[in-house]
């Protein structure tokens, strides 16, 4: 008795409904965008242990596609500002925020980078938000690593509903 | 054994209106400005003193001598600490280099010379080394105002 063979595959592979899909174009910049923040770490103090913990294997940013580093501006996407900025290193970390392409963002790293923390005096920057703009602040001295990951969430967040220009009138 | 030694030095090592006690196991030698070099000439070829550990300063606002100057010196070979003192005055706030004895110094120096405004007299090198170059004032002294800062870029509005 004859039977007729079992399709293994789809009568039609080439069906129009699995070739396109239809999205916008800023959930699409935004989506891929999120997923692939090259941090730089600008790192300069005592958080830079609370960020080895977080970049490594128990919490692991890489699961947020944030976790490798590129330790040339020009390849990054996210300024981590890890520890406590002085007036004699401020003219460093406005070069180096300015060699970053656009789209770029910038995380303030822990009490210092944030606010100066406790230091109030000739040497150093209280938060480098009064020299470069920050997207988004960590606090702690030093910070959790669930508080980074939730603040690179947070950023993720933004960045999927942000507008994400491909063309804008200077480029 | 410390104490033998350190008793022989402050018999030997007091120069004129110099004075010296010993604190915390630790011999003080207080001598005047001019006589540094020399006290630490002798510490090194006498005592054998041969490791400049740190030179610093101490403002004592409101007296005269303003400023102290503090040396410490370490043997390696008897393991004990001798600590140099002198008082400068504000006006003319200079000691003698010791780069010429201990080339560590230069560094500390030009440190002390930051923090103070402590003028070492034969160094070679006193560019600011922690400090930036057109930084006013000297921001250890007692009279620097706790909040004054000094950008070197612009803040944003």
């Amino acid at each position: 008795m004859d039977r007729a063979p079992i399709p293994i595959r789809p009568v039609n592979s080439r069906h129009p409904a699995f070739e396109y899909f239809s999205t916008k174009k800023d959930e699409l910049v935004g989506w891929a965008r999120k997923f692939s923040l090259f941090p730089y770490p600008f790192v300069t103090a005592c958080c830079a242990m609370e960020f080895m913990a977080v970049s490594s294997t128990p919490y692991d940013t890489d699961r947020f596609g944030a976790a490798l580093p590129r330790f040339s501006p020009r390849q990054s996407d996210l300024l981590m500002v890890v520890g406590t900025i002085t007036h004699k290193q401020a003219p460093v970390l406005l070069k180096v925020y300015e060699q970053m392409c656009e789209p770029k963002w910038v995380m303030a790293f822990g009490a210092c980078a944030t606010s100066g923390g406790f230091y109030q005096n000739y040497a150093a920057v209280a938060g480098i938000d009064k020299i470069i703009p920050v997207d988004i602040y960590v606090p702690g001295c030093p910070p959790r690593p669930e508080t980074v990951i939730d603040a690179i969430m947070k950023l993720q967040d933004r960045i999927a509903r942000a507008h994400h220009p491909i063309v804008t009138e200077t480029f | 054994m410390h104490a033998a030694i350190l008793e022989t030095m402050k018999e030997r090592m007091l120069p004129e209106g110099g004075e010296a006690c010993v604190s915390h196991r630790t011999l003080v030698l207080t001598v005047p400005p001019e006589c540094v070099f020399d006290a630490a000439r002798r510490l090194k070829a006498e005592f054998a003193f041969d490791l400049f550990l740190d030179v610093t300063a101490v403002d004592w606002l409101g007296q005269t001598p303003r400023f102290e100057v503090v040396y410490h010196f370490y043997s390696t070979s008897h393991k004990i600490r001798v600590r140099l003192k002198t008082r400068v005055p504000e006006t003319d706030p200079v000691v003698d280099s010791l780069v010429a004895l201990y080339g560590a110094a230069g560094f500390m120096e030009r440190e002390c010379h930051d923090m103070y405004g402590i003028v070492f007299r034969g160094n070679p090198d006193l560019r600011p080394i922690l400090l930036y170059e057109g930084f006013e004032g000297h921001p250890l002294r007692k009279d620097y105002p706790k909040r004054r800062e000094q950008p070197l870029v612009a803040f944003r509005k």
